[in-house]
């Protein structure tokens, strides 16, 4: 093709597409002014029905559960799919890294990036723990809670310690605990079916309290699981990530 | 606790003001992304850029959104493409 009839392509293409979506435009509701009396109904009973005073948490892990279930496993299904496609093949060591520019004078890893991050890592940690298991009363929830704790990892590995890294995090460990927290969350929902429920459906004591730790039952249960699952999943691909470049390509050598 | 609700919900003509400017940073912002061509800085420029998406999304009211963005976004990230960079360097070479 040649570069005119190549550019005439393009132009009737983007021509089609901003005719698209310009019309698409023009059917918008106004800036701020929502439509629909889903999310009205949604702000008026969600307190009084679920005890969760997070209602996102509420939608997430109860109304949309089942929605929420698909989107943990795209999360679960990217991280084992990291796992599969580097995984340590034949003819493939981890090596320790080799000094390419052997002429370069090597930069000092900086004393104030290392105190900061050990100085951070814990209480990332504790946020993202906390952040995780109070889903059911503030704007929050496992996957927020989950990759802040994932987050303390990175900060680790920033610090120069990757070998606290990896023996804090074996891959036995980070993929059973993700398996788990996918798990769990699918369990959860298969209980409620064999309590002759809907599936998700909340089965636990939702408490008496709005908003309080032990309020809104299975909301704060799957959302400990989401944060185990998400968790897991980002420590799964950074370390795959920081494994890689320590490995040696056994045809490279 | 409400003294900080309050201080994230200022009057209407506040908010408004906020979330204009904020979505003009953003605008800057991708635009800044595309146009550095230099690998290691675009991904820092990436990162700021992740960092103005999750004041947008606190502007606009969506804390958990903001969670999740500002660890995603300016953080892991970030921090995924850069040592991917390291690994494909390393095979260049």
């Amino acid at each position: 093709m040649t570069p005119a009839a190549r550019r005439w392509v393009f132009l009737a293409g983007a021509v089609g597409l901003a005719a698209f979506y310009l019309f698409g435009l023009s059917g918008l509701p106004g800036f701020g002014h929502y439509p629909g009396p889903y999310g009205f109904i949604i702000s008026r009973v969600a307190v009084p029905q679920t005890n969760a005073t997070g209602v996102v948490s509420a939608v997430n892990f109860e109304y949309r559960g089942f929605d929420t279930v698909g989107e943990e496993f795209i999360l679960f299904a990217a991280a084992a799919g990291m796992a599969v496609v580097l995984r340590q093949l034949r003819g493939e060591h981890e090596g320790p890294p080799v000094d390419e520019a052997a002429d370069r004078d090597l930069p000092p890893g900086s004393e104030a990036v290392r105190m900061v991050a050990l100085l951070f890592t814990g209480p990332i940690v504790l946020i993202g723990w906390w952040l995780a298991s109070h889903a059911q009363a503030n704007p929050s929830g496992g996957f927020q809670g989950g990759v802040v704790i994932a987050t303390g990892f990175v900060l680790l590995y920033l610090s120069g310690e990757f070998r606290v890294f990896k023996r804090l995090s074996p891959a036995d460990v980070t993929d059973a605990v993700e398996a788990v927290g996918a798990g769990g969350f699918v369990g959860t929902g298969l209980v409620a079916v064999a309590l002759h429920l809907p599936y998700l459906q909340n089965f636990l004591p939702r408490g008496t309290v709005p908003g309080a730790v032990s309020s809104s039952g299975t909301i704060a249960l799957i959302s400990f699981f989401v944060g185990l699952e998400v968790t897991a999943a980002f420590i799964i691909v950074a370390g795959e990530l920081l494994r890689q470049t320590l490995l040696v390509r056994g045809g490279e050598r | 606790m409400t003294a900080l609700a309050s201080a994230f919900a200022p009057s209407a003509g506040l908010a408004d003001a906020l979330q204009v400017t904020l979505l003009l940073l953003v605008a800057a912002g991708a635009t800044a992304v595309v146009l550095v061509r230099a690998r290691v800085r675009q991904v820092l420029v990436l990162s700021v850029y992740g960092l103005l998406l999750a004041l947008l999304f606190l502007a606009f009211q969506a804390p958990d959104v903001t969670l999740s963005e500002l660890t995603v976004g300016s953080v892991l990230l970030p921090a995924v493409i850069l040592l991917t960079l390291a690994k494909v360097r390393k095979r260049e070479e």
